[in-house]
């Protein structure tokens, strides 16, 4: 069959969605109407304690309240990985950490709400709390929970290749400590959720903001001990995830338990201080790192250890902690990489995934102690990475198949856009230069619930209205994934967008997807609906083969027309052919699968199924800054970002989607960070936790490479997450270019940078004394 | 406390009984039923809910409905027509100024507050304009060039 029609694939189209975000008209979950009782969380003033009683006795005599319900009201703990459910809705027997739902309450306004909230007592006896990762671990500390010793959730120690003998083939071996700051996504939409329980039924109905609407279904049956198909869950419009909203949260499960306690509908939208405590953001990090490298800047071996403080809860922690090695490899060749990792426990909000989930941290050690020993070499930047690029397909010793590597065309392109050869070293004082490398995976190859089901599930429905839905349980959270589908859709079908509709996370109508979470929507469900969309053109071939009485490899298309090749005459319309299609059994609907090959679900080794992909994306960055020494900023003059997704299928989307992730790895390396003061958490608003506004944002010049992967939809890869971590590195280095310094605490915020100039001064002053008293 | 409130709403008069704590957000959320205005904060924090009132871009969670007592009042909602966007809604939509949506109404309010002052507004006025509005999903840069394109659309 032969397609005469402008491709969909590769253009720049806005979002399908867009119109109803421009004019207000969006839906999100708060704006949902409703006549509702309003839901409010007690929460845990104590980093610790005993719950000895939760008297709830006067709250639930207050005229107005519907419904009070505590950790009585659940006995079964939730958590996102089936090996790790250490979580209650609302605490029983003990609080880990302050802000941890207590109580909770349902009522006929905000006001009563609160006011019963306000007469909840609690009786408590403190614990001993631990706010770092060395405190938790420390000989004797109490334990978080009863079964993980030494309040570690969990250790990872693999070792692939002659580590020892690598080092011991090395001109040089440095090492070198990182210390990332805790930092959360930030997005801009507060948590919030509806329940509506149908008590004659038994039914519930959620709305939520989440990213994976499936993990809260499953989770919400759980802990109401319901059957899945007494609920449903829906996705509205959601106001960004960036990863804090791909677990099953607490307050979700929670609306659903006051709503069955008052028979009714709850609202619970929570504050933006909440949306900050219910947290999951990335974990601090200590990362201890050693590299061994010839002279000519071949690398030799590396060891890593790192440490993540993750909180009082598990959520992700066991992949974060797994990612964290498993993408030290899979974007250089390293003959030997050995890596020791420890999620810990600590009486703070749990961490959980976080846009570039486990890679960044551990990849800006990397990047950064790799320029300093270019730098101490006498190697360029780019020259120390050329000689360590991997030549595909390869699998890397972990277990990573990898068959598609523009990281070289990265290179290239960022080097020359930026000027690197001829303004490298040669900028105004206080001005300078650096450049980093990151990936990410496009889709984790191991599902998390290991069904045997396939990894994505697309329908597509076709009926006498001659329109096309295609059902998705894929969430759409401001990335644009329903804009892709769509596309993908009507490539394939060669079809106008407008026949085009997509119902998306609703599970009594959508097919179940495991949710948006790293990076696999483009690249699964892309597949699933390339397979589905192929059976619905085959179906529409054979009908128009049919009525014309024509073999079907004789029709050919021009846009939605069908005619057959080398007849003249009028052929026929898209409707004729969908009424010739529904003429032998009415409406029709098709379905698009899509399943990771069992050698791409990772190594045979503990944790090898963590970091497991089809296909890498690729990313090079070079940032320039100006340091004013006098106050310690660093201001980003400018960011050149190549990337390497594949087939872009829609660029100006990928441009988008980088631009962002730079821009937040910016937030993360120049400013944000979330501190505690006694497990008190400091910054739990927009004030405090210093989002980068306009004012600060500099220009990211983006360069698409697309490096096609034989497995992607179209060739493509992910776009949305792995250009973050290079930014991070790349600023710390153009730092060390411009003022000669190599920071190793992560913000590089104005009071560090004078601190470690003033350390500089007052050494090269001892240096001096010593140089003249000797 | 109650009162009677007069305005002015995306061109309409209306009326309603208040309480004299009543913010505008609520107002507009709750009693007009015009959600386009969000919240993203807990008050003065984030822009989302950036309306004008008199043509002034306002945060619509630190004003008292009863302070737009016989003033204009406008909203997202009232941008534009069925069927024709604005200059900015459509620039937003066709240069990916929104990815989640979330900032968007917020951030277009405010974009037409800076418009219809300065009508060509240069990077560093743009970026002054929509300083008190966060967005976490562009970046900002597809932002500006939304607004440069607004800029140079004819009305």
């Amino acid at each position: 069959m032969k397609a005469l029609r402008e491709p969909t694939v590769g253009r720049r189209l806005p979002l399908i969605d867009g119109i109803e975000k421009v004019t207000g008209r969006a839906t999100y979950t708060a704006d949902l109407r409703s006549r509702a009782l309003v839901g409010r969380i007690l929460r845990s003033p104590y980093a610790h304690a005993e719950l000895l009683d939760v008297d709830i006795a006067d709250a639930r005599a207050l005229p107005g309240v519907i419904a009070v319900i505590t950790g009585a009201d659940c006995d079964k703990p939730f958590g996102v990985l089936p090996i790790s459910m250490d979580e209650y809705p609302l605490a029983r027997e003990r609080v880990r950490y302050r802000g941890e739902p207590v109580a909770a309450v349902a009522a006929v306004d905000a006001e009563t709400a609160e006011r019963a909230l306000a007469l909840v007592r609690l009786r408590v006896r403190e614990l001993p709390a631990y706010f770092s990762a060395e405190a938790a671990r420390a000989p004797g500390a109490v334990l978080l929970h009863d079964d993980r010793g030494g309040n570690v959730l969990r250790e990872v120690h693999d070792e692939f290749g002659d580590v020892d003998a690598g080092f011991a083939a090395a001109d040089l071996v440095r090492q070198a400590c990182y210390r990332c700051a805790e930092v959360a996504h930030g997005q801009m939409e507060p948590h919030a959720a509806l329940a509506e329980y149908d008590a004659e039924r038994r039914r519930l109905t959620l709305h939520s903001v989440t990213q994976v609407p499936y993990y809260v279904h499953l989770m919400l049956a759980r802990c109401l001990g319901f059957e899945e198909s007494q609920i449903r869950v829906i996705k509205p419009f959601v106001g960004g995830g960036f990863g804090a909203r791909v677990e099953p949260l607490n307050f979700e499960i929670i609306a659903a338990l006051l709503a069955r306690a008052a028979c009714g509908t709850v609202r619970l939208d929570l504050t933006r201080e909440e949306t900050f405590l219910t947290h999951r953001g990335r974990p601090e990090t200590e990362i201890r790192l050693k590299l061994g490298m010839t002279r000519d800047g071949r690398l030799t071996a590396a060891a890593c250890e790192a440490v993540q403080r993750g909180g009082a809860y598990a959520g992700y922690g066991i992949v974060t902690i797994l990612y964290a090695g498993s993408l030290l490899h899979g974007i250089y060749d390293i003959p030997a990489v050995k890596y020791d990792g420890y999620r810990v426990y600590t009486n703070t909000p749990p961490c959980g995934a976080m846009r570039g989930h486990g890679s960044v941290d551990v990849r800006h050690a990397f990047e950064c102690l790799l320029d300093a020993m270019a730098a101490e070499l006498g190697l360029d930047p780019f020259a120390v990475r050329r000689p360590n690029l991997l030549a595909v397909p390869t699998q890397t010793a972990n277990g990573i198949i990898i068959n598609s590597y523009g990281l070289p065309a990265c290179l290239d392109r960022v080097q020359e856009a930026s000027g690197w050869k001829w303004r490298k070293g040669h900028l105004p004082p206080g001005h300078g230069l650096g450049m980093a490398c990151s990936h990410y995976v496009s889709g984790a190859g191991k599902p998390i619930h290991r069904t045997g089901e396939p990894h994505a599930v697309v329908e597509l429905r076709l009926d006498f209205d001659g329109g096309i839905t295609i059902l998705t349980g894929a969430a759409d959270i401001g990335q644009g994934s329903s804009t892709v589908l769509a596309q993908a859709v009507a490539e394939i079908l060669v079809v106008n967008l407008d026949r085009l509709r997509i119902v998306a996370t609703d599970s009594a109508v959508t097919p179940k997807d495991n949710g948006s979470y790293s990076s696999r929507v483009t690249f699964m469900v892309g597949n699933a609906a390339i397979d589905a969309a192929r059976q619905l053109r085959n179906v529409l071939i054979e009908a128009a083969a049919r009525k014309l009485e024509m073999d079907v490899d004789c029709i050919e298309r021009e846009g939605e027309h069908f005619r057959a090749r080398g007849i003249d005459g009028p052929g026929l319309s898209f409707r004729e052919v969908v009424a010739a299609a529904l003429a032998e059994g009415g409406g029709i609907t098709v379905k698009g699968t899509f399943t990771v090959p069992i050698e791409y679900q990772g190594g045979k080794h503990r944790g090898g199924a963590v970091g497991s992909t089809m296909a890498m994306s690729y990313a090079a960055q070079v940032v320039e800054v100006e340091v004013d020494a006098d106050i310690g900023m660093v201001r980003v003059k400018k960011v050149w970002a190549a990337h390497d997704c594949g087939r872009a299928i829609n660029p100006l989307a990928v441009e988008g989607q980088v631009q962002g992730s730079v821009w937040m790895g910016m937030a993360q390396a120049l400013g944000e960070e979330t501190r505690y003061e006694a497990g008190l958490p400091l910054h739990v608003s927009f004030l405090t936790y210093p989002i980068p506004t306009i004012a600060e944002s500099p220009p990211i010049e983006v360069h698409i490479v697309e490096c096609l992967d034989p497995n992607g939809p179209f060739g493509a890869k992910e776009a949305s997450e792995g250009s973050l971590a290079a930014f991070l590195p790349a600023v710390t280095n153009a730092v060390a270019d411009a003022i000669g310094l190599r920071m190793t605490e992560l913000p590089i915020t104005p009071d560090r940078i004078l601190d470690a100039l003033a350390r500089r001064q007052r050494e090269g002053r001892i240096a001096a004394a010593r140089g003249a008293a000797s | 406390m109650g009162m009677i409130l007069s305005l002015v709403l995306n061109g309409r008069a209306r009326t309603d009984l208040v309480s004299d704590n009543l913010l505008l957000v609520e107002y507009l959320r709750d009693l007009a039923g015009l959600t386009g205005t969000k919240r993203g904060c807990d008050g003065g924090e984030c822009g989302a809910c950036t309306v004008l009132v008199e043509g002034e871009p306002r945060h619509a969670c630190l004003t008292l409905a009863a302070r737009c007592s016989g003033q204009h009042v406008e909203t997202i909602e009232g941008l534009g027509a069925p069927g024709r966007l604005s200059r900015l809604q459509r620039a937003f939509h066709e240069k990916l100024g929104t990815q989640c949506g979330f900032c968007t109404p917020g951030m277009i309010m405010a974009a037409e507050a800076l418009l219809r002052r300065i009508p060509r507004p240069d990077d560093a006025q743009i970026r002054a304009a929509l300083s008190g509005n966060l967005c976490r999903c562009t970046g900002y840069v597809k932002i500006i060039e939304s607004v440069q394109a607004a800029a140079g659309d004819i009305v």
